[in-house]
């Protein structure tokens, strides 16, 4: 019950500060949220992530009380919010168009919630000055929305949903209208704000690598559900499914066949070329029909035989995709799976071409505990 | 030669082209401007110079503005008469006030009729929002005349709503409705009501829902949202749907005069009987133009003012 651990859902019986029980929204007959249920513990940076159209914007709206949840009751710091309206929620929002006001200054747009909670007027103008200051936009007070750029906007938003100190912030895609690097400034900035203020965040993405570097737990959601729960590095490492193990990042996926369990390592064949490959696990059982899941990044990829590795291949690079600090490889194997393998390019390339290039014969390798195998 | 002929015509054409290219923007707005000139300002010009013409029991009935004398120059004869007449008959300057304080009364009541309605079909969806959107245009479809001579009916002292009243037992005999005031209201704000709904629809069918979610998120109740948010976002339709309104109601003749009987003073109704009754052309014009000097300063007025803030915004 220590509630000043950093990682309270670890923990057997914490108490959560946001608790989604049953929820689920219906349009008609279309269901957009189907009996979700979900703790978020106080401090969190949650991240709820899904493909386009799986309800992530709807749930959020239910937390903010803008939809009425068809089923299901969510509570937030104990109390039942369930059917209390928006303006009553101890939770602020932050659209994903901003939803600025632009018939009011920058000032007057983040004094807006505080006036309605009857501050005075000198502590207004203090939390509006601190605001401004917090998110650099000190000069830019007296300007209307419409005289700003993208990004300046975003923080507008920002500072005027995080003035009035809610307990809850919920930031629909905060980052999808920014450029690669203000973004990932704003990505530390908002985990700045979050660990100063102590606000419990939950931010909706479609963006995995944001979800990653952001949150102290994702969701995963599809069709209106959450298909996982847990750690960034552990829906990364230990995917539920293979939909997932797509969804976050990319893997190759082999349909495999359990012929032997040795303690944590397992033999299996590959179901088309029959070839064996060692995995480590403790859950399958011989005559399981998993799916055989390597991260890309996974796989050593040399000219020479791997023979340190638990697991090798050979085979013929069809594609190079130069990134920079990595090169992908698509690479046709023996066992006719093309594999797709990244690795760093620690050696300058000098002179014509990369290291491995088109056409090269090369050999793969990984070891048993860098595969995992998905049951679906 | 055959070349060079083609080679001129085509240099020519794209001459034209370059011309036109350069020009098009004058040109498009040149037509609207010579359809205002021709329809607007020419017979402006005509009834300004008659308003400062003298009455003549003549065809035209009044003078001509110049006298072709001896000299090289025509000797030209205005009169402010007319208008000093205006003045001093406070007839006209109680039947000015009377017609402003109906026509501000009545956008009033258009408003507060009118804004709901728009609002409600701004947030309608789908098909239902064009058939509420049609039937706000529907009484188009009828003479506006019809439509007036309809209300008679319905007003009267043997009318439908008496009756109806008289057979509920509200009333014993017949209370007075056509030929009030009362009537006149009844008449102009169902006349003019669609020209308070549309221009607020097309203002706030462009009202994004997420304004009021984001008002209501940081703690406004509804009112609140409604005065702090909404009224000020659709203000640009209020004002177009009041001018829209106001202008035509203050100048208003067939509602007056069908409707209010001669118990209710408007302007229209003066400058009708000064045309046709009277036959004093030059006094009914410049009831007109100081009609439209009334109506006309306070949106020049109105204008400066948007001007400067604009201005001062930027
Ligand atoms: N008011 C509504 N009426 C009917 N259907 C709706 C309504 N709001 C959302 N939906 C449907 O519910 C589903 C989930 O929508 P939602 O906005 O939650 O998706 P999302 O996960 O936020 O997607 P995106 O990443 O594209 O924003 C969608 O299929 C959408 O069409
Ligand atoms: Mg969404």
């Amino acid at each position: 019950m220590t509630q000043d651990s950093p990682y309270p859902w670890r923990e057997e019986g914490a108490t959560p500060f946001i608790k989604i029980e049953g929820l689920s929204k219906r349009f008609g007959s279309f269901t957009a949220v189907d009996d979700v249920s979900l703790d978020i513990f106080k401090g969190e940076l949650f991240g709820l992530l899904g493909g386009s159209g799986c309800g992530k914007t709807t749930l959020l709206r239910m937390l903010a009380g803008f939809e009425t949840p068809t089923s299901g009751s969510i509570f937030i710091d104990g109390a039942d919010m369930t059917h209390v309206p928006p303006y009553e929620r101890p939770v602020n929002m932050m659209f994903q168009s901003y939803a600025l006001f632009p018939h009011m200054s920058v000032e007057k747009n983040i004094a807006y919630g505080l006036k309605r909670d009857g501050v005075n007027r000198s502590e207004i103008s203090d939390r509006v000055a601190e605001m401004l200051k917090m998110v650099e936009l000190s000069e830019f007070g007296r300007r209307k929305p419409s005289q700003l750029s993208g990004g300046q906007r975003q923080r507008v938003a920002l500072a005027r949903a995080l003035v009035k100190r809610p307990k809850v912030l919920l930031l629909d895609e905060p980052l999808a209208a920014l450029d690669k690097r203000l973004r990932e400034q704003t990505q530390f900035e908002l985990m700045n704000i979050q660990d100063q203020l102590g606000v419990t965040f939950v931010v909706v993405t479609h963006d995995q690598e944001e979800a990653m570097t952001l949150s102290t737990r994702i969701a995963v959601m599809d069709a209106g559900r959450f298909i996982q729960i847990g750690e960034p590095a552990e829906i990364y490492e230990n995917p539920a499914s293979s939909f997932i193990a797509n969804f976050i990042g990319s893997a190759n996926l082999l349909p495999a066949k359990i012929l032997e369990r040795h303690g944590g390592v397992a033999v299996l064949e590959h179901s088309g070329s029959k070839r064996q490959f060692k995995v480590a696990t403790d859950s399958t059982q011989v005559g399981d029909t998993p799916t055989l899941a390597i991260r890309p990044e996974k796989i050593l990829i040399d000219k020479a035989p791997l023979n340190q590795c638990d697991n090798q291949l050979q085979g013929t690079v069809r594609e190079v995709a130069y990134l920079g600090k990595i090169s992908t490889y698509r690479v046709e194997t023996d066992i006719g799976e093309i594999i797709e393998v990244t690795a760093p390019n620690q050696v300058r390339p000098t002179g014509v071409g990369h290291k491995i290039d088109w056409d090269d014969s090369v050999h793969l390798g990984w070891n048993a505990d860098s595969a995992v195998l998905l049951a679906e | 030669m055959a070349e060079s002929t083609a080679a001129v015509n085509s240099g020519m054409l794209s001459r034209l082209g370059n011309w036109l290219q350069a020009r098009w923007q004058s040109i498009i707005t040149a037509i609207p401007l010579f359809w205002l000139l021709l329809f607007f300002l020419a017979p402006f010009f005509i009834v300004l110079k008659i308003s400062v013409a003298e009455s003549l029991i003549a065809s035209p009935p009044f003078s001509s503005l110049f006298e072709w004398g001896e000299g090289l120059l025509p000797s030209v004869s205005v009169t402010a008469e007319n208008y000093s007449y205006l003045w001093e008959d406070d007839l006209y300057v109680r039947t000015y006030l009377s017609s402003l304080k109906i026509a501000s009364i009545s956008t009033l009541l258009c408003l507060l009729v009118g804004y709901p309605i728009a609002y409600a079909i701004s947030r309608a969806d789908g098909a239902m929002r064009y058939i509420l959107l049609f039937l706000v245009i529907l009484p188009f479809w009828t003479s506006f005349l019809l439509r007036v001579y309809a209300w008679m009916g319905l007003l009267a002292d043997q009318g439908t709503f008496n009756n109806l009243l008289m057979w509920l037992g509200v009333i014993e005999k017949p209370i007075r409705l056509l030929y009030t005031q009362f009537a006149v209201y009844v008449g102009i704000v169902y006349s003019y009501l669609p020209f308070m709904i549309l221009p607020l629809y097309a203002n706030m069918e462009k009202l994004d829902n997420s304004m009021q979610e984001a008002a209501a998120d940081l703690g406004a109740r509804p009112a609140a949202g409604f005065f702090t948010v909404t009224l000020p976002l659709t203000a640009p339709g209020i004002l177009a749907g009041c001018l829209l309104v106001f202008i035509p109601a203050t100048g208003e003749f067939v509602i007056p005069d069908l409707l209010g009987g001669g118990n209710v003073l408007m302007i229209g109704r003066v400058l009708y009987g000064e045309f046709n009754s009277n036959h004093d052309w030059p006094v009914a014009s410049a009831v007109a133009i100081a009609l439209l000097i009334v109506l006309v300063l306070p949106m020049m007025l109105y204008h400066r003012v948007q001007a400067r803030n604009a201005e001062q915004n930027t």
